[in-house]
């Protein structure tokens, strides 16, 4: 018996016990896709965010644009956009080559998922920012430091710890939310889930799928709160 | 209290009389379909459902008069929402499988088509067998004979399954799947329309009754003997006396009820 036969053995429930290895190959799909988009999605987010702080106004705008739309339409639609959108620009994305790419519905989940994710980060980011008091800005300038070292060292590491917790909840949201990716035949978890409910019409394995579900979400919970913890030791705790 | 009481009393008064209209008679059906699957039942433009089903069933509850109400509900969850009880028969061009059969009962058969591969107009070969379509994307709806029929004889075929068959079909116009496995005739209705300048016929499988069962009935649950018993009679009836041809040919121009 497989290691992935076991819960459902154990359990005693023979549609999670056949279903279990597909299950957990969705899962780790669920957490491919989900820490591929939210770590590039930071990366993006905080330039973006910058841009919107700092940049000239005609980016600002377009930054603003940028992330009302992808904060303001649901991701659902946003995917079937990307997979199906790409579609009917196929000869055109041949041409430059993309197409290769786009061809995956991988590739086109985890695109659409960065580029939503981006947009709620680079409102955490900006928020976390603007709030480090003015002063922290004049102290580092009246110490000589240049610009970008202020920032780097001063600024940013504050805003981090601003940002931890929004992030942390950007995270469990994603989490949460890459299960649209079963509608463009992805096998995630909760494709997976989806299969094995179609086949046994078992319901347990819903049930079982929020188990897991639940078990991501509650340790990035624990691991959120250990980083904060180290993160802020400098602080008293109260 | 007092309104927890009345609550508690109307619950009872509606299971009772709920009870007595199974005792009697059977005069209202609830139907659940996709309305996904031209030109068996799709959902237009207006919102309305339309396709063979949708006439061929309303057909039947004039004769049978019983009043017929329609409700439209994603194929994956169209076996649960009838054991749910959300409606009382399912015609959604559903094959009589044994794998069905062990959740659901099923009418006598109004519909056996054949199943067919379409590809891009590109693909010269007719050849369909699991060792020309290694490594190939096929694609085709999910919870269907299809997928079961791919998942056992084209297991070295990279498979995708999509939550309706309108999504595959533009998948493979798209240029993502190689080939779609569907019924012929819905298949038909996507290449002699949206898909009409990308994708053509390459073959009909072979019917492997294990997987395909003995053809399209109704679903019922497994308690509702009288109902299951009441819509053959009627389908029987219809392929007899030739009403069931009169509205297959409406929407087909050939067999529905292939041997």
């Amino acid at each position: 018996m497989n290691w992935c036969e076991y819960p459902g053995a154990w359990l005693g429930v023979e549609a999670i016990q056949n279903y279990g290895c597909r299950m957990f190959a969705g899962l780790g799909l669920t957490l491919q896709l989900v820490g591929l988009s939210v770590g590039l999605g930071a990366i993006f987010g905080l330039a973006l965010a910058l841009l919107k702080l700092y940049g000239p106004k005609p980016v600002r705008a377009v930054v603003t644009g940028y992330t009302t739309f992808f904060r303001g339409t649901p991701l659902l639609a946003q995917v079937f956009l990307v997979y199906y959108g790409a579609g009917q620009f196929r000869p055109f994305l041949d041409q430059i080559g993309l197409w290769i790419f786009f061809r995956d519905a991988f590739f086109c989940a985890a695109f659409t998922f960065t580029l939503n994710t981006a947009a709620y980060q680079a409102e955490v980011f900006r928020g976390a920012i603007v709030s480090v008091p003015r002063g922290q800005w004049e102290a580092g300038e009246a110490l000589g430091l240049h610009r970008i070292p202020l920032f780097l060292k001063v600024i940013l590491p504050q805003a981090l710890m601003v940002a931890l917790r929004p992030l942390g909840n950007e995270l469990v949201i994603m989490v949460k939310s890459s299960a649209v990716a079963s509608l463009v035949t992805l096998y995630d978890l909760m494709g997976a889930t989806r299969l094995a409910f179609a086949r046994s019409f078992d319901l347990s394995v819903y049930f079982f799928a929020a188990a897991l579900y639940l078990l991501i979400v509650e340790t990035i919970r624990r691991v959120w709160g250990l980083a904060e913890r180290r993160l802020t030791r400098h602080l008293t705790h109260a | 209290m007092k309104t927890m009481l009345r609550v508690a009393a109307a619950a009872a008064l509606l299971a009772g009389s709920t009870l007595l209209a199974q005792a009697q008679q059977i005069t209202e059906i609830k139907i659940g379909t996709e309305g996904a699957y031209p030109p068996f039942n799709n959902l237009n433009s207006k919102g309305e459902l339309e396709g063979f089903e949708i006439d061929y069933v309303n057909m039947l509850c004039d004769k049978m008069k019983v009043k017929c109400t329609w409700v439209a509900q994603d194929w994956d969850g169209i076996i649960p929402a009838l054991l749910a009880k959300k409606y009382d028969v399912i015609a959604a061009g559903m094959n009589a499988t044994d794998e069905r059969k062990k959740r659901v009962d099923f009418t006598a058969v109004y519909s056996r088509t054949p199943f067919s591969f379409i590809a891009n107009k590109s693909v010269s070969s007719n050849d369909i067998s699991p060792a020309a379509l290694k490594g190939k994307t096929i694609g085709t709806q999910g919870s269907t004979v299809h997928a079961n029929y791919l998942e056992k004889y084209y297991k070295d075929s990279n498979i995708k399954l999509y939550p309706t068959q309108e999504e595959a079909n533009l998948d493979l116009k798209n240029g993502r799947l190689d080939y779609v496995l569907a019924d012929k005739l819905a298949l038909n209705d996507f290449v002699s329309g949206q898909g009409k300048d990308c994708c053509k016929f390459i073959a009909d499988i072979k019917r492997d009754p294990a997987i395909h069962g003995p053809g399209v009935g109704m679903a019922v649950r497994k308690e509702d003997t009288a109902l299951r018993d009441m819509l053959s009679k009627a389908i029987e009836q219809s392929i007899a006396d030739g009403s069931h041809k009169k509205i297959a040919d409406k929407w087909f121009t050939i067999t529905i009820l292939a041997d």
